[in-house]
């Protein structure tokens, strides 16, 4: 069977500006995998590309076998696509919308099941309009999986969610990953894309920076950590080395033992990330704080 | 077959959603009907005596026409500009677009809103003005036969009409302003709240141009006694040009939708 998702040297430009500049990225089935990258950066066009929204100026793009600049709604019966934000659904409830959208799929899944699966039994009649932004949210993502679709994308889900309703959607993507089901997702949290994805790519400028796995992504495992540790007479000390187990090793045997205050870290992948987009970033900074605004 | 089961359930599902929206139902659903029993209490005594009294035409017979072609210009053109502008400026046709719904069940919901709506309004209206003002209403079947299709090329003009200028509006905070103005102003020079034999002869030429002022006359020549026809522009009730007019716009309108129709906004591809 084909690969879910496969991207050669993809191109877009508006007017003068290259908005995604030779992108390759190849997505396996059932894996999650996670698009990160600043506002502007390329991230949005890339995905709309392989939603069929968007026309590509070049390259090579296949999604579940298909071009989406010409597949039809054959091919849109295996997808779910969840839209940043969508509206309009104000007047119906849960159980309608979910009703209607699944008569349109061929391989439609229980709305009830659905209902259940995002948490949302006990709203199912309620307007949507009344219901609360991260409900909301749980109605879109029901709305994108109600056709047992065979890939997802998923467009900043959980923008807005508090922290356990963030837990909650991050258990249902595990579920549904466990099910087979591939998952494209672009996140502004590095929580989120650690703790779901398979795979990370970071995204700046048009170009494919980093791609990895989160505990490898940019040499996280390898590159240097930082030990601290408390002297004799309480005083911090702080030392990067790329070799922290022979330092360790050296504090132990100073000390006779236990360490005072020993911590060891290695970068994390927000760290990681925001060294990899920082020399990406003169250029858009406007645009990001501008967009941070207005979303 | 699929697409017209789609199409069907696109059709509950619309007229869900149009009658819990307030608004809607009282702008374009139910003025028409409170606008024909105020102007029919307001000029009741206008219509006591004289030659409309004698030919057996009262306030609510004489503003019934101008009621019902406003009701088929706004249960039309005006929801489907509202409603689809709307809808693409707030996702909902990008969403519906990223499913395997067939597009043409999409038209085919919105088709179904619109006839039932207006058909809906036409009975409620006639109902008043029979019941509540004792308006005659014709008895023999040429004029019923005359009403079903300028009723039918209303809607379907209007229809159309209304979803190609749905593209006009860029955004839904623009589109109130866009449509309910032009759609104002058509009504008043289209005879529908004045006698269209009041208005200046440019302005008359004007309206000639639109639907608006051929449905109006196509409904004069349903409800109004045959001699009053002498009063019209022509001299007649101009049945023929007014299906060659008002079908002539549905085709251009639906050409238009075909060249210019968006599920996305502007600027996003």
């Amino acid at each position: 069977m084909a690969t879910p998702i496969h991207v050669a040297g993809l191109q877009k430009a508006y007017g003068s500006r290259a908005a995604v500049d030779g992108i390759d990225l190849d997505i396996q089935r059932g894996e999650v995998f996670a698009l990160l990258g600043p506002n502007g950066a390329g991230k949005t066009t890339t995905v709309e590309i392989l939603e069929g929204f968007r026309r590509r100026d070049a390259g090579e793009v296949r999604v579940l076998g298909d071009d989406p600049q010409t597949a039809g709604l054959r091919w849109r019966d295996r997808l779910g696509i969840v839209l940043q934000s969508s509206t309009g659904l104000d007047l119906i409830t849960p159980r309608e919308a979910l009703a209607s959208t699944a008569k349109v799929y061929s391989r439609a899944r229980d709305v009830d099941e659905v209902l259940a699966a995002v948490g949302l039994t006990d709203k199912a009649g309620d307007r949507i309009g009344k219901l609360s932004g991260g409900q909301r949210r749980r109605v879109d993502v029901a709305l994108g999986i109600v056709g047992s679709p065979e890939l997802l994308f998923l467009d900043e889900p959980t923008t807005g969610f508090d922290p356990q309703a963030r837990r909650d959607f991050w258990e249902l993507i595990e579920s549904l990953a466990h099910g087979g089901t591939t998952i494209l997702l672009t996140t502004h949290y590095l929580d989120e894309a650690e703790h779901l994805a398979d795979r990370v790519g970071v995204i700046a400028a048009g170009r494919m920076l980093a791609l990895d796995t989160p505990a490898n992504l940019g040499g996280r495992a390898s590159s240097g950590a930082t030990v601290t540790w408390e002297d004799d007479a309480g005083t911090r000390h702080t030392e990067r080395t790329s070799t922290p187990t022979k330092l360790v090793a050296q504090l132990a045997a100073r000390h006779d033992g236990e360490v005072p205050g020993l911590t060891v870290t290695r970068p994390s992948l927000e760290d990681t990330y925001l060294s990899l987009i920082a020399p990406h970033l003169d250029d858009s900074a406007e645009d990001i704080t501008l967009e941070e605004v207005t979303t | 077959m699929k697409a017209l089961a789609i199409g069907w359930d696109r059709t509950v599902l619309e007229l869900k959603m149009y009658f819990r929206e307030k608004e809607a139902v009282f702008f374009s659903f139910a003025f028409p009907i409170i606008m024909l029993a105020m102007f029919a209490m307001i000029f009741d005594d206008s219509f006591g005596t004289g030659d409309a009294a004698d030919a057996g035409v009262n306030a609510a017979r004489f503003f019934l026409p101008g009621m019902v072609a406003a009701g088929v210009m706004l249960t039309s053109f005006q929801s489907m500009a509202l409603s689809v502008a709307v809808e693409r400026d707030d996702g909902t046709l990008k969403r519906l677009r990223s499913t395997p719904m067939p597009p043409v069940s999409y038209f085919l919901g919105k088709v179904g809103l619109v006839a039932s709506t207006s058909l809906a309004q036409f009975v409620l209206l006639i109902a008043v003005a029979r019941f509540a003002f004792g308006v005659q209403l014709p008895t023999d079947a040429g004029r019923w036969v005359s009403f079903a299709w300028v009723f039918l090329l209303g809607v379907a003009s209007g229809t159309v009409l209304g979803i190609a200028y749905s593209s006009l509006a860029t955004s839904s905070r623009s589109v109130g302003a866009i449509v309910i103005a032009p759609a104002l102003i058509l009504q008043f020079i289209s005879g529908v709240y004045f006698a269209f034999t009041d208005l200046p002869d440019w302005l008359k030429q004007v309206a000639s141009l639109f639907p608006l002022k051929w449905i109006a006359q196509g409904m004069r020549s349903v409800f109004f006694p045959d001699s009053w026809q002498t009063q019209e522009m022509a001299g007649t009730w101009e049945h023929g040009r007014t299906a060659i007019v008002l079908a002539g716009w549905a085709v251009a309108g639906l050409l238009v939708c075909a060249r210019t129709f968006r599920w996305t906004k502007r600027g996003t591809t």
